[in-house]
């Protein structure tokens, strides 16, 4: 699905945060990328989004070397991305809308997805339903609590079906309970939809929670990730089982953090 | 526990009854005070305000009719100039840092600069018919846009630019979905505010040079022939022309922005 060879990148005048990074994401896989704030994660996210374009080296997605943003990826941001003058339901519509702007031409939108104004109404309110958030979509973002925010980007973005879903610390700013609660909810939307999911988080729990394959980003730059096989990742109980909290320890422990004891994921 | 907190507060459609009601009471106030001060003073050049209804309804189908709707469309002209040179430029500025940082200095300079002074040199070069009076304003409105579509554009968040961009955007469409949205309130806003002003210029515009306008009308028809009843009516119909104006914009920014009205 995702493919980066020789990845170089850096920010005008600063040293590279990436230098030569290979890394390689296979279909229906479900990845965590971690690593402490400024090591180049949601850099790296971006990349793979098409909105930066790397120094040197390929990001490979879907087949196709990544030049410009893909219309079968979908992004979620930490700050939601909606236009505070749409409505819920005009908000999680954009993403068709704008497929309808150009119609099916390849680039902006997928050659096979032909959208009728009339199923674009159809399929915002049946995801609106199932994020459980169809009683406000006449509400403004200004609104709704940060939860459902973040529920109408989920929707907007789900709509499109996208085949690779990145997620840039979805939920770091959402309380503890709305946070376990999405959480546990992307986990039922990735078994009914399939799609390969990345997610970049600081979060240590929610990464041991979220991804089945862990990459660990420490100081750039990088050359590679530490690559971590987390088998009980993706399993909605996971928070309960022993093997979870050892998980998260050894991570802990390889990003160099101290170790504490009581996570505030145990008591979930 | 995450039920959304406007359901106790009035409704628009209510808050706007309620506005409404109080835009008429205050309109009554004024009436009565304006009665009082003609009942004080007495003389010839202030009139009671049915006087000057009176004139005002003899004289609408007459000349002063024709002379409210060639000041009318002036004004609104001069908007519709203004906006559709102000908004592209502003966005233009807004969207590239290498543009504006050309044109703030000019910007900066020709901003303060009372615009009205260059009426002498417009009449010269553009004549004495609408062209001219046209032109002042639109140039006065055209800063006060120009300024607030820049500033509105260039604050929209990277992240909300990134994400539509992610859902496949090119230019044309973050343009379509994004910028011209965003920029709506600011350019009604700016033409709220600025309506005084363009009338004021209108009126000034109108008073010279010209034989149209409801500054003609007032300052060289009536004023001139010492008409004071007819004078007001003018005045009168001036003041209902802003006020239309304003309101007209008020209720355009309810209907384009209705998000301002909930957050």
């Amino acid at each position: 699905m995702v493919r980066v060879r020789g990845l170089t990148f850096a920010y005008a005048g600063q040293p590279p945060l990436f230098d030569g990074f290979d890394w390689q994401v296979g279909r229906d896989e479900a990845w965590a990328v971690i690593g402490p704030s400024g090591c180049g994660k949601s850099t790296l996210l971006y990349l793979l989004a098409g909105l930066r374009q790397p120094g040197s080296g390929q990001v490979w997605v879907g087949g196709q070397e990544l030049l410009r943003p893909r219309p079968e990826t979908g992004l979620i941001l930490q700050d939601y991305g909606l236009l505070p003058w749409a409505t819920v339901a005009e908000n999680a519509a954009l993403g068709l809308r704008v497929r309808r702007f150009y119609g099916p031409d390849g680039r902006h939108a997928p050659r096979e997805a032909k959208v009728e104004k009339a199923a674009i109404g159809q399929q915002v309110v049946w995801w609106l339903e199932r994020l459980g958030i169809a009683h406000l979509r006449n509400k403004y973002p200004a609104q709704v609590s940060g939860g459902q925010r973040q529920r109408t980007a989920i929707a907007r973005t789900l709509a499109m079906q996208p085949d690779l879903l990145l997620m840039d610390e979805p939920f770091s700013s959402l309380d503890a309970l709305t946070r376990e609660d999405l959480e546990r909810l992307m986990l039922e939307l990735r078994a009914e939809t399939g799609v390969t999911t990345i997610v970049v988080t600081h979060n240590i729990e929610e990464a041991v929670y979220l991804g089945q394959r862990l990459m660990l980003l420490r100081q750039p730059p990088h050359r590679e990730g530490l690559l971590i096989e987390n088998p009980g990742g993706g399993q909605l109980d996971y928070r309960q089982h022993p093997e979870f909290q050892a998980r998260c320890s050894d991570v802990r422990e390889l990003l160099g953090e101290p170790t504490v004891t009581g996570g505030k994921g145990t008591r979930a | 526990m995450f039920a959304s907190s406007s359901a106790s507060q009035p409704s628009r459609g209510e808050r706007e009854r309620v506005r409404k009601r109080d835009a008429l009471l205050a309109a009554f106030g004024i009436l009565i005070f304006w009665q009082l001060l003609a009942l004080l003073i007495d003389r010839p050049i202030l009139p009671q305000p049915l006087e000057v209804l009176q004139a005002f309804v003899l004289a609408l189908p007459e000349d002063l009719g024709r002379h409210l709707l060639v000041s009318a469309w002036r004004v609104l002209a001069s908007i519709v100039v203004a906006v559709v040179a102000a908004v592209p430029a502003g966005l233009a500025l807004g969207l590239s840092p290498r543009m504006d940082r050309l044109a703030a200095p000019v910007i900066y300079l020709l901003y303060p600069i009372p615009k009205i002074v260059f009426l002498p040199i417009v009449l010269l070069l553009l004549g004495i018919g609408n062209l001219s009076k046209i032109f002042i304003i639109a140039l006065i409105l055209f800063f006060q846009i120009l300024v607030v579509v820049r500033d509105e554009a260039a604050n929209i968040r990277p992240e909300l630019v990134a994400s539509v961009r992610s859902l496949g955007a090119g230019r044309r469409a973050i343009f379509r979905f994004v910028y011209l949205p965003a920029c709506i309130p600011a350019v009604l806003t700016s033409l709220r505010v600025s309506i005084g002003t363009a009338i004021a210029v209108l009126f000034f515009a109108e008073s010279f040079a010209t034989t149209s306008g409801l500054g003609y009308y007032i300052i060289v028809e009536t004023w001139g022939r010492l008409a004071y009843d007819q004078m007001y009516a003018g005045v009168m119909a001036m003041s209902l022309l802003g006020l239309a104006l304003y309101m007209a914009v008020d209720r355009l920014q309810h209907r384009l922005a209705p998000w301002l009205a909930v957050s």
